[in-house]
């Protein structure tokens, strides 16, 4: 279904949408963005669970689709996380200055 | 093609969309952190697309949910202890692990799954080895650094690493190029073990300063190897996701140089300048002349008399942890009616940004964080500016001395105040290994010491002249 031409073509214009995506960015938001950036990284998480789904029960297969999915989303919910505990930092104090 | 397909084409339309709405509201304040969760909800979207699209057996359910609790778990604890002094080491972890993750599902389909493997998917895996890999050891090795658990080794430092890293580069392309002929056999591993070293061949000679940037490019390749892993899996929506990254920490990368005023090239391949190389060690002392240092008291006498004073904190402060002790000292500061402000450098702290976020920890008003262009005409109406652990970025040579290394980076004007204190453990140089012409200026007085201890200091030294209490 995936031709290879098709699946260049989605490379390209991912690649095209990603450098346009971050333009101007104040310098406050660099650690944030970075670490939003890093957490969909994590996106390989779609790898790990079709390996695992199309494993056919070769244990092999299973076993290293689970650790590599363990591994991705280590990356994903906990950077996810952390940078809400940052963002939310900034929110909180926007509203305390206004006291 | 069945309804059900259908409807998970359309999840995967929707999830791509919302991972770019996602990134591009992360560039703003405003918008931050809903697009942190609207990235998030996009990334829950897609797999839940995925699952739909695959419908796994029982004993592959089983596994993603081995996977899921193991990683979601250690994910979750992780983000909740972490201390926010700790940001850029965490980044570089959760981001070795998702160069991890595409490296093993490459691994794995090499080994056990390359039987009638196209001549694509073989280079694919190629590529996301290899990037994984260096991701990985890359974004681990970062890390080491920035714990200090790793130091810089000296060899590291002279031209034999450039011939390490080449040998190893080489052996790379060697497993890479021959690996399609046999998938299973020595090439991989070759590939494997060659760019695994090569990871760490190359971020090991680079400073603790300059440390932010390669994580950001670490970054960037976690996405490419994401991609290449959606071309080995077959998974549009992963190369589309992997590219935007990919692209968009190549542009964040770029972005962090140009504040540093640092080439990429010259991060990569110059080695340590100071940070943690013995540029900046007591070697370089000598070089300075007029040196006016002071005591913690001397400067508490000159805080309680100003009506403007200016904290501009750096890197020091963040390594001392210093940022509560400041805030403390400020507050005692405004009972005492001075008006108080942060100048906070593009590249403050460890990470651009991180320093915002240090001092937001410690409940500093937002509004007080001025950034570099708005504070820079106050500065000749500051009765006192105290230097905390910053050094290039208050370097007024930036401005004045064409021969500075730093010329043209632009730097905080503290020189036009009328009294600095510079709190600093030592005369060490900054990461730029170069003397600070804001040093020996009259007007500006050395506090040796740690920043944290100092800004104790200061605090006990304001209360006992009664300040604080009076307000």
């Amino acid at each position: 279904m995936t031709t290879l031409s098709q699946a260049l073509w989605v490379l390209l214009l991912g690649s095209l949408l990603g450098l346009e995506l971050i333009g101007k960015v104040p310098p406050t938001l660099h650690t944030p963005l970075m670490s939003g950036a890093n957490a969909i990284s994590g996106i390989t998480v779609l790898a790990s669970i079709t390996l695992i789904a199309n494993a056919q029960d070769n244990p092999a297969l299973l076993i290293l689709g689970s650790v590599s999915l363990g591994f991705a989303l280590f990356n994903v919910i906990g950077g996810f996380l952390v940078t809400d505990r940052m963002l939310a930092m900034f929110s909180r104090k926007k509203s305390g200055g206004a006291r | 093609m069945n309804v059900l397909d259908l409807f998970g084409y359309s999840i995967d339309l929707l999830a791509v969309l919302l991972l770019a709405l996602g990134l591009k509201g992360l560039s703003t304040v405003r918008s931050a952190r809903s697009a942190n969760g609207l990235a998030a909800l996009a990334m829950g979207l897609a797999v839940l697309g995925l699952l739909l699209q695959l419908q796994p057996d029982p004993i592959a359910w089983l596994w993603i949910a081995i996977g899921t609790a193991i990683g979601g778990l250690l994910g979750l604890v992780t983000a909740r202890r972490v201390p926010m002094t700790a940001m850029p080491e965490t980044v570089a972890l959760f981001n070795g692990c998702g160069g991890m993750a595409s490296l093993l599902v490459a691994m794995a389909v090499a080994l056990y799954d390359s039987d009638g493997a196209d001549l694509v998917e073989l280079i694919s895996i190629v590529i996301s080895v290899f990037v994984g890999a260096i991701t990985f050891t890359g974004s681990i090795a970062a890390m080491g650094k920035l714990q200090g658990w790793l130091g810089t080794p000296g060899w590291t430092q002279s031209s034999v690493r450039h011939g390490v890293n080449i040998t190893l580069a080489i052996a790379a392309l060697v497993g890479g190029f021959t690996m399609p002929g046999d998938p299973t056999g020595a090439p991989l591993w070759i590939l494997l073990g060659a760019s695994s070293l090569l990871g760490i061949g190359v971020t090991l000679p680079i400073g603790g300063a300059d440390m932010p940037v390669v994580i950001s490019l670490l970054n960037s390749y976690s996405g490419v190897a994401a991609a290449a892993a959606g071309f080995v899996v077959g998974s549009q929506l992963l190369i589309v996701a992997g590219a935007m990254v990919g692209a968009a920490g190549l542009i964040l990368t770029q972005v962090m140089c140009t504040g540093m005023n640092r080439s990429l090239v010259s991060v990569l391949f110059g080695g340590a300048l100071g940070g943690s190389a013995p540029v900046g060690g007591g070697g370089d002392e000598a070089g300075y002349t007029r040196i006016v240092s002071c005591s913690a008291e001397e400067c508490a006498m000159a805080l309680e008399n100003a009506e403007r004073v200016v904290f501009v904190p750096g890197y020091g402060l963040a390594v001392a942890q210093a940022q509560h002790a400041l805030r403390e000292l400020s507050k005692l500061l405004e009972a005492n009616g001075s008006e108080v402000s942060y100048a906070i450098h593009p590249v403050a702290g460890r990470m651009p940004g991180h320093m915002n976020v240090l001092l937001a920890e410690a409940d500093v008003p937002y509004e007080q964080l001025l950034e570099m262009d708005t504070i820079n005409p106050d500065f000749p109406r500051t009765d006192v500016v105290i230097v905390l652990g910053a050094n290039d970025v208050v370097n007024p040579d930036a401005k004045n001395d064409a021969q500075s290394p730093l010329y043209g980076m632009p730097v905080l004007e503290v020189d036009q105040a009328r009294q600095v204190f510079v709190v600093k453990r030592s005369l060490g140089a900054g990461y730029a290994g170069i003397k600070n012409a804001l040093f020996e200026l009259p007007q500006t007085a050395m506090v040796f010491g740690d920043a944290k201890a100092v800004l104790q200091q200061l605090c006990t030294e304001l209360r006992s002249q009664g300040v604080g209490k009076a307000a």
